[in-house]
């Protein structure tokens, strides 16, 4: 886009010198001359009043996307062990595709994962487009980004959804900019809009304040993130598949970075996103020692103790125990909220939960609202008391 | 070496409120902050400048009165303050920021590190770091909480995973985004925040025309994605209260339980 000046019809009255915001318009020999400076805005079409500054701007149209076809899963994998949230992506990329008439497709970059594509498709996959190479056995930005957008260029999807993990997060943002593409991050919901037939992306901002739902109409594919356990996987034991193999081209001086070592730190607790029944804390639970009676509970029930930000902060629990917003969302059976007051924040990590009990002194905490049963109560009298009554069964 | 180090002016999502009859979020009152992150990338940049000399710009994206996140990071160390601020760039998704941003970084171009917050409380995405860093052409690390090495060249930095973590080698130049874990942010010093006050501050403000944007590739113009509808969460469910002393309340619940074979 472009703005010049017809210089006949130029007049030399200056009032472009005015109107643009941005000193791009100067007078030479009297007439208006635009300079580089000029950002195409258009402030001084409207001020010319012998319509002598002309542009080739036009309302901005959406693109042709009809050869766009297909729902992409990104497939992650580390030492060759599927993440959970590739099969839930599996899951809803399914339901996507049943709505647009369209075929699911999971790619698989890693280096001896063959094996992994069954699983893919007993998940839902009707391809796996699988990429094998030494230089993929470990997650690397460059290396990673180069491959999806190889295979982006190539088979031009509609829809590509990641795991919001810290490598899809890592990955997602760096392959859109590189496709020319939108993001949405961390979606909770992902449903087609029946009439325009595009991703309608539902996330929360602001902390979990507000829920907003995004759509992405000038570019393909449209790209989302969705954070692990919040999606349901769903295995398909009769379904088929086939593999797509496709070969990888970079130079290793290309790739820049190398991972020089990974170290996994053994999780003294199983973990929350696969736990059934979870024993939660909050600021009400007083001290770590409190904790200690919730791990009981936990115990008792053969559940995981989880708490609040608060509960993190000060140090009651490590920080991966740690549910809501800025933590882990989870969907166990069973969320027995304990002293929690139900920020919003904690709220939108617990939303998928099956069933909520919430105990809490004060019955105007807005848990109550969220919980299928409550008892107004102290939880230091109220938690002993349950495990009291779970022994004696 | 020199340091630019991306920050953003937030609300504190932590005061948020919203109103109960139209759902819309409450932001009178709401006091605007020095994004979380982007404090531990500054002292992370503050602190390198001690050690090995160079120095830190810092760059922020907003309205005018973002210019106090610039004039707090030049209180914290900071030796030039950059605003990007134009009523073309508001409304921006990260796509468009992305460009902005990256514009800038082009022009300003003798750069070789870049550090930023993994992500803004007000929109939690953590997309603006890697979408630089791919928009400069220049490698990233995310969720970086240390660095072990550092020369002219190369640094080798930990990366923060669910489960762990690993070290990464990356050549200069880099962007770098940070999680809290990386360091204590120091406190802005009186004496540098009155000068970063004053007229001879080195702080610009840049708009569309000085970094070589146009209008209609930037801000909701030059936008990829839309909101195009916000509502309340809902989470509502029966919210049945179990009364009674302890030993009842909780043999009831017990019952509830079982009966929907929970337990």
């Amino acid at each position: 886009m472009t703005v010049w000046i017809d210089a006949d019809l130029c007049n030399g009255c200056k009032r472009c010198v005015k109107a643009c915001p941005y000193e791009g318009v100067e007078m030479r020999d009297g007439k208006a001359h635009i300079l580089e400076r000029c950002t195409s805005c258009g402030a001084c079409i409207e001020s010319c009043k012998p319509k002598a500054i002309l542009t080739d701007a036009k309302p901005r149209e959406i693109p042709d996307f009809s050869d766009r076809k297909g729902v992409w899963v990104f497939a992650e994998q580390r030492g060759e062990v599927l993440h959970p949230v590739s099969l839930e992506l599996l899951g809803v990329a399914c339901e996507l595709a049943g709505s647009l008439n369209q075929e699911v497709t999971a790619v698989l970059l890693g280096n001896g994962v063959e094996h992994l594509a069954e699983t893919l498709i007993l998940h839902g996959a009707d391809h796996v487009v699988l990429v094998e190479d030494p230089r993929l056995a470990q997650y690397r930005t460059i290396v990673y980004t180069h491959a999806m957008e190889q295979l982006i260029r190539r088979f031009k999807p509609n829809i590509l959804l990641m795991g919001a993990t810290h490598i899809g997060r890592d990955l997602a943002p760096r392959v859109s900019r590189r496709v020319k593409v939108g993001l949405t991050a961390d979606c909770t919901e992902l449903t087609i809009d029946p009439d325009e037939k595009i991703l309608l992306q539902t996330r929360p901002a602001f902390g979990g304040n507000i829920m907003a739902t995004i759509a992405n109409r000038y570019s393909r594919p449209q790209m989302a993130t969705v954070r692990p356990g919040v999606m349901e996987r769903k295995e398909k034991p009769e379904k088929s598949g086939h593999i797509i193999r496709e070969t990888l081209s970079i130079d290793e001086d290309d790739i820049k970075t190398k991972v020089l070592e990974i170290i996994r730190e053994a999780k003294k607790t199983g973990d929350l996103g696969k736990a059934k029944i979870i024993v939660a804390g909050g600021r009400g639970v007083g001290d770590a020692g409190g904790f200690k009676v919730l791990e009981n509970l936990a115990e008792a029930l053969g559940g995981q103790v989880a708490g609040t930000r608060v509960a993190v902060e000060e140090g009651w629990i490590p920080a991966d125990r740690q549910v809501g917003q800025t933590g882990q969302s989870v969907r166990p059976e069973l969320y027995i909220a304990c002293g929690i007051s139900g920020a919003i924040q904690h709220r939108a990590g617990i939303a998928n939960a099956r069933y909520i009990v919430a105990i809490n002194r004060d019955a105007r905490a807005p848990i109550f609202q969220v919980a299928d049963w409550g008892i107004v109560g102290d939880l230091h009298e109220l938690v002993p008391e349950m495990i009291r009554q779970l022994e004696n069964v | 070496m020199n340091i630019i180090v991306l920050v953003k002016q937030v609300p504190d999502t932590t005061e948020i409120k919203l109103d109960p009859k139209t759902g819309n979020l409450i932001r009178e009152g709401i006091e605007s902050i020095m994004n979380p992150d982007d404090r531990h990338a500054l002292e992370a940049a503050v602190g390198l400048k001690e050690s090995m000399g160079g120095s830190v710009t810092v760059m922020s994206m907003g309205p005018p009165q973002a210019i106090d996140v610039i004039t707090e990071a030049m209180g914290m160390g900071a030796d030039r303050g950059i605003l990007l601020s134009d009523r073309a760039f508001s409304g921006a998704d990260t796509w468009a920021t992305s460009l902005t941003l990256g514009k800038a970084l082009e022009k300003i171009g003798d750069y070789d590190l870049i550090i930023c917050g993994r992500q803004a409380i007000d929109g939690d995405t953590a997309q603006i770091g890697p979408q630089v860093a791919d928009h400069l052409d220049i490698p990233h690390v995310s969720y970086v909480f240390g660095i072990d090495e550092i020369t002219e060249e190369h640094l080798v930095v930990r990366r923060r995973l669910e489960d762990g973590f690993e070290r990464i080698e990356t050549p200069v130049p880099a962007l770098l985004t940070v999680i809290g874990e990386l360091n204590t942010p120091r406190y802005a010093v009186v004496g540098r925040l009155i000068e970063a006050c004053g007229d001879k501050a080195s702080i610009e403000i840049w708009n569309a025309a000085d970094i070589g944007a146009k209008t209609n590739e930037i801000g909701l113009e030059g936008s990829l994605t839309h909101v195009i509808k916000t509502f309340a969460p809902k989470f509502k469910r029966q919210g049945e209260m179990l009364e009674g002393a302890a030993r009842e309340s909780i043999s009831t619940l017990l019952g509830k339980l079982h009966e929907n074979r929970i337990i």
